[in-house]
């Protein structure tokens, strides 16, 4: 890189290639093309960021090996960061970034910074090419005798257009219907939840007695069926029917509800499932009975039958009905009466 | 230079050996030298390619580590937090991941960074394909290619972003399997056959994975060397400037300027993710636990791409039909999770053909428009994006809610209103600045521009000195073609055959009139010469003030008006006598 030339005369080189330099375009020339020291120091420049950038490789290598990857230590703006991902990021993001710096330096300051122009070739072939294409396919398509053979012809397209059906039909045992071959609206209508089952909190599990739950309480409930279910299942297909909220309020508040009683002493049991696209719903304000879905904000009102105040969802949390057994802990009456979560084709 | 050096040799026996066996020198022969314009806003589409480079090898390295299993398994890693706590195989090796192998969470986060960037840089570049008409012809197809791509990259990186199986992605999941659901007729069956069943099942965990790290990074890698064959054949674009015309292209050869640019440009961007994948934190899955389906936390947010639609959902009035106590139609979910986006990617995919259809336009076009001179589709665009916007911060309401001090229902209400009405605004007024900005183009080409040097005539007139505008502007300016409306059709010919296609052609009038009637029109090369020779006459008369200022001499005014040199003392003179003092 000892000799610069001035690039401004690109001369016979290009032209000879096809290019022309644009015409009326005053270009002025850069210090690197008149200055050989500045050339000069574009070179080190260049050089010292693929240098840099080899030694940070280097310190890449010794911070994986050194780095304890529990460490944490504490770097101003940043805060309390994970040491090894810090420095990991930092040496290998500078050691890359600095490869395209020096290249891009280098096409800026010492290769040539005079546009070249190229002409566009239409994009459509000749008219030859077009008759030649043309001949060529009515050769094939005589040869093959395609539009003679007509049994062949209309045999082949049917053989075609079935081809795909065993691809497709395969998908079908993607699912497959558990015993007794319920159907997928079935299987979402109904829950865990039946007559007597005791409702338990959610995570502790233990057995709720009416009196345990103050005036404007909330609770995150599950059948206490549920852990043997999920244990033999190896899923949580259950719980995201079944999974419930208790609220408690002054029995006078309650203005309606989805079957007469339904209620204990004040005692209301609704699915914790959003009845708009299904986002579990936890956000109570008691004051007003509201239940906020943080979600998409559909707002349910538990005081009125659980029906919608506002947002997007269209049908009313499905409320299940409670009493207490004989030991005096909070069961469920029965399983909901409309299928929980959001709507689909077959619910009506 | 001199001799070939060894390294030269090499490669020139290299290229040999290569050439007899595949014929690549015929290849190189014309492309090594291929002229590729530069513009700033060119990057865009690089900026999506090399993030999507980066994606997959990341992606490469997370799947060594990453398993796509739902089997509960209790956490034993080094997060303490989460220790002996039940989750899946999936998130757990997620937390393995980002805490127990070195680099992990690094690869992790460049990973999910170069996601977004990917995305954000599909969308950026292809809001300047858009506003620039660079997707008219011949370049429909590969316009079309771009918003399958984008589509795409939204699946990837939904896809993806669902896997570590965490408590906000599983979330973002069960919203998901509510959406499916809703579709009509075969939306039940379709969710039991992608989940295995009922949500979350057991299986779609890895499903989901072949999904996201075959299926879609396979289909965009094929489409992403499709769109670059075609950038390759078609030459790229080019903005207007001087010796630019749509028959060439002007620009630096692809060697060595070009590819030390655009491979320097890759590493940049490489560097840049890999080091806000070390330094700034993405998707803590640690904080939000495993997957519950009856857990939540407040104020969960999707990745930025799915705010649009999560807002869409937000802000849907909650209409729901029941066909005869049988069946549900699920409008509130319909409406803004499937039609709507079916729309906007439809429309997206078919505006260049509409475009043509309207203009009656089939020229070829390789030198870019400037928005201002297209307003009606500039309008158009900038209309589609204040409608994005709007639902975007629809998908913000609960952090608006709360940073502001609003109601969730007066933002919703807002916003229920604001989707219909603020857009059509904001094409309006985006089309009168266009308009604007055309009279401006036409004005300076005319009369140049305005210096803001007032000058007083010695009889008293002041006038402002115009300049002539540079000639890279003026090639600029120029560029512009002058579209006229289409003729409205005749309803019979001279014959008095009726014209069976009237309808037809006539909206086809209506439109096209929409699109250019209002267009100012370039100035005629009369005009521009009247024009030019009025700024030159100004110039002649604001010379004496030249020659004053490049003069050695001062010279003074008398009343404002203009002494001729000659007079006073010259500037050393000056100069002395003030020191002196």
């Amino acid at each position: 890189m000892s000799d610069v030339t001035p690039h401004d005369s690109h001369g016979s080189e290009p032209e000879r290639l096809g290019y022309s330099p644009v015409a009326d375009v005053p270009h002025a020339l850069r210090v690197t093309d008149t200055d050989p020291k500045a050339a000069r120091r574009a070179e080190r420049q260049v050089a010292t960021m693929f240098l840099l950038s080899m030694l940070l490789t280097v310190a890449f290598v010794v911070a994986y090996i050194a780095i304890d990857k529990t460490s944490i230590i504490y770097v101003p703006v940043f805060g309390d960061v994970g040491a090894s991902t810090f420095v990991l990021g930092l040496t290998l993001g500078a050691a890359i970034f600095l490869i395209g710096a020096g290249a891009i330096q280098w096409a800026k300051k010492l290769m040539p910074d005079v546009e070249v122009v190229q002409d566009r070739h239409e994009l459509a072939s000749p008219a030859s090419a077009d008759e030649e294409a043309l001949a060529n396919y009515e050769r094939g398509k005589s040869e093959s005798g395609f539009a003679r053979y007509k049994l062949i012809r209309r045999t082949l397209i049917g053989a075609m257009a079935l081809f795909p059906i065993p691809l497709v039909l395969m998908l079908r045992d993607l699912w497959t219907a558990p015993a007794g071959s319920p159907s997928p609206a079935d299987l979402l209508s109904v829950t865990l939840w039946h007559d007597g089952l005791r409702i338990v909190t959610d995570p502790s599990h233990m057995p709720i007695r009416p009196e345990d739950l103050p005036v404007g309480g909330l609770v995150s409930a599950i059948p206490e069926d549920l852990e043997e279910v999920q244990e033999l299942e190896q899923n949580m297909n259950a719980r995201t029917k079944a999974a419930i909220i208790l609220v408690r309020m002054d029995p006078s508040d309650i203005r309606a509800q989805q079957g007469d009683g339904w209620d204990y002493q004040g005692i209301v049991a609704y699915s914790k499932i959003c009845t708009h696209v299904g986002c579990p719903i936890a956000l109570y304000e008691q004051r007003t009975h509201h239940l906020l879905c943080p979600c998409h904000q559909s707002t349910f009102d538990l005081a009125d039958a659980g029906n919608v105040v506002f947002g997007p969802a269209a049908r009313r949390m499905p409320q299940l009905p409670i009493g207490v057994d004989e030991e005096g802990f909070l069961v469920a009456r029965s399983d909901f009466a409309e299928p929980v979560g959001p709507s689909f084709w077959e619910r009506g | 230079m001199s001799e070939a050096s060894p390294i030269e040799k090499a490669g020139g026996g290299v290229a040999t050996y290569v050439d007899q066996r595949t014929g690549s020198n015929k290849f190189l022969s014309k492309n090594l030298g291929k002229v590729f314009p530069d513009h700033w806003s060119f990057m865009l589409g690089e900026i999506a390619l090399y993030s999507f480079i980066v994606i997959l090898i990341t992606g490469t390295f997370l799947t060594f580590f990453y398993k796509p299993s739902m089997i509960e398994v209790v956490y034993d890693g080094s997060y303490v937090p989460l220790k002996g706590i039940a989750m899946s195989e999936a998130y757990a090796s997620s937390l393995d991941i980002s805490f127990d192998i070195r680099g992990g969470l690094l690869l992790r986060q460049m990973h999910h960074w170069a996601a977004l960037i990917f995305i954000a840089a599909m969308a950026v570049h292809m809001f300047r394909v858009f506003f620039t008409g660079a997707f008219r012809k011949p370049r429909e197809f590969n316009w079309l290619i771009g918003v399958v791509l984008v589509t795409l990259g939204l699946v990837a990186g939904f896809s993806g972003y669902s896997l570590p199986d965490d408590l906000l992605s599983g979330t973002g999941l069960q919203i998901t399997r509510g959406i499916a659901q809703a579709v009509p007729i075969v939306g039940t069956w379709a969710t039991f056959l992608l989940f295995d069943g009922q949500f979350p099942g057991n299986d779609f965990i890895s499903r989901l994975y072949s999904v996201h790290i075959l299926l879609v990074p396979g289909l965009i890698l094929a489409l992403v060397t499709v769109h670059l064959m075609l950038v390759w054949t078609q030459k790229h674009t080019q903005f207007p400037g001087p010796g630019r015309t749509n028959e060439n292209v002007v620009g630096y050869p692809l060697l060595p300027v070009y590819m030390a640019k655009a491979g320097g440009f890759f590493f940049i961007v490489f560097g840049i993710i890999a080091l806000i994948g070390g330094l700034v934190t993405i998707n803590p899955i640690w904080i939000f636990g495993p997957f519950s389906p009856d857990q939540v936390s407040a104020g969960s947010q999707p990745d930025w791409y799915m705010g649009f639609l999560d807002g869409a959902l937000r802000i849907m009035p909650n209409w729901e039909t029941n066909l005869f106590d049988w069946w549900t139609i699920s409008w509130n979910i319909l409406i803004p999770a499937v039609i709507l986006p079916g729309i906007l990617f439809t429309g997206l995919a078919l505006y260049p053909f509409i475009e043509a259809w309207v203009t009656g336009d089939k020229k070829e076009h390789h030198l870019l428009d400037r928005p201002r001179n297209n307003p009606t589709r500039t309008g158009f665009g900038i209309m589609a994006i204040t409608f994005y916007g709007l639902l975007w911060i629809g998908g913000g309401n609960d952090v608006i809610a709360t940073t502001f001090d609003l109601t969730i229902n007066s933002i919703t209400w807002f916003l229920r209103i604001a989707i219909f009405v603020i857009p059509p605004i904001s094409f309006v007024v985006t089309r009168r600045i266009c308009l604007g900005l055309q009279r401006r183009d036409r004005d300076k080409l005319l009369h140049g521009y305005e210096t803001g040097r007032v000058l007083r005539l010695p009889h008293g007139e002041f006038i402002e000195v115009h300049e002539p505008i540079s000639i890279k502007e003026k090639a600029v300016i120029m560029s512009k073609t002058d579209i006229a409306p289409l003729p409205a059709p005749e309803r019979s010919d001279a014959a008095g055959v009726r014209n069976k296609r009237y309808l037809l052609e006539n909206i086809q009038h209506k439109l096209s009139g929409f699109f250019y009637a209002q267009n100012v029109s370039k100035p005629s090369d009369a005009e521009i010469e009247a024009g030019e020779h009025h700024v030159a006459h100004e110039a002649a008369l604001e010379a004496p003030l030249h020659a004053y200022e490049d003069a050695d001499q001062i010279n003074t005014f008398h009343g404002g008006v203009l002494h001729h040199p000659g007079m006073p003392e010259t500037n050393a003179e000056q100069i002395a006598g003030r020191s002196q003092h």
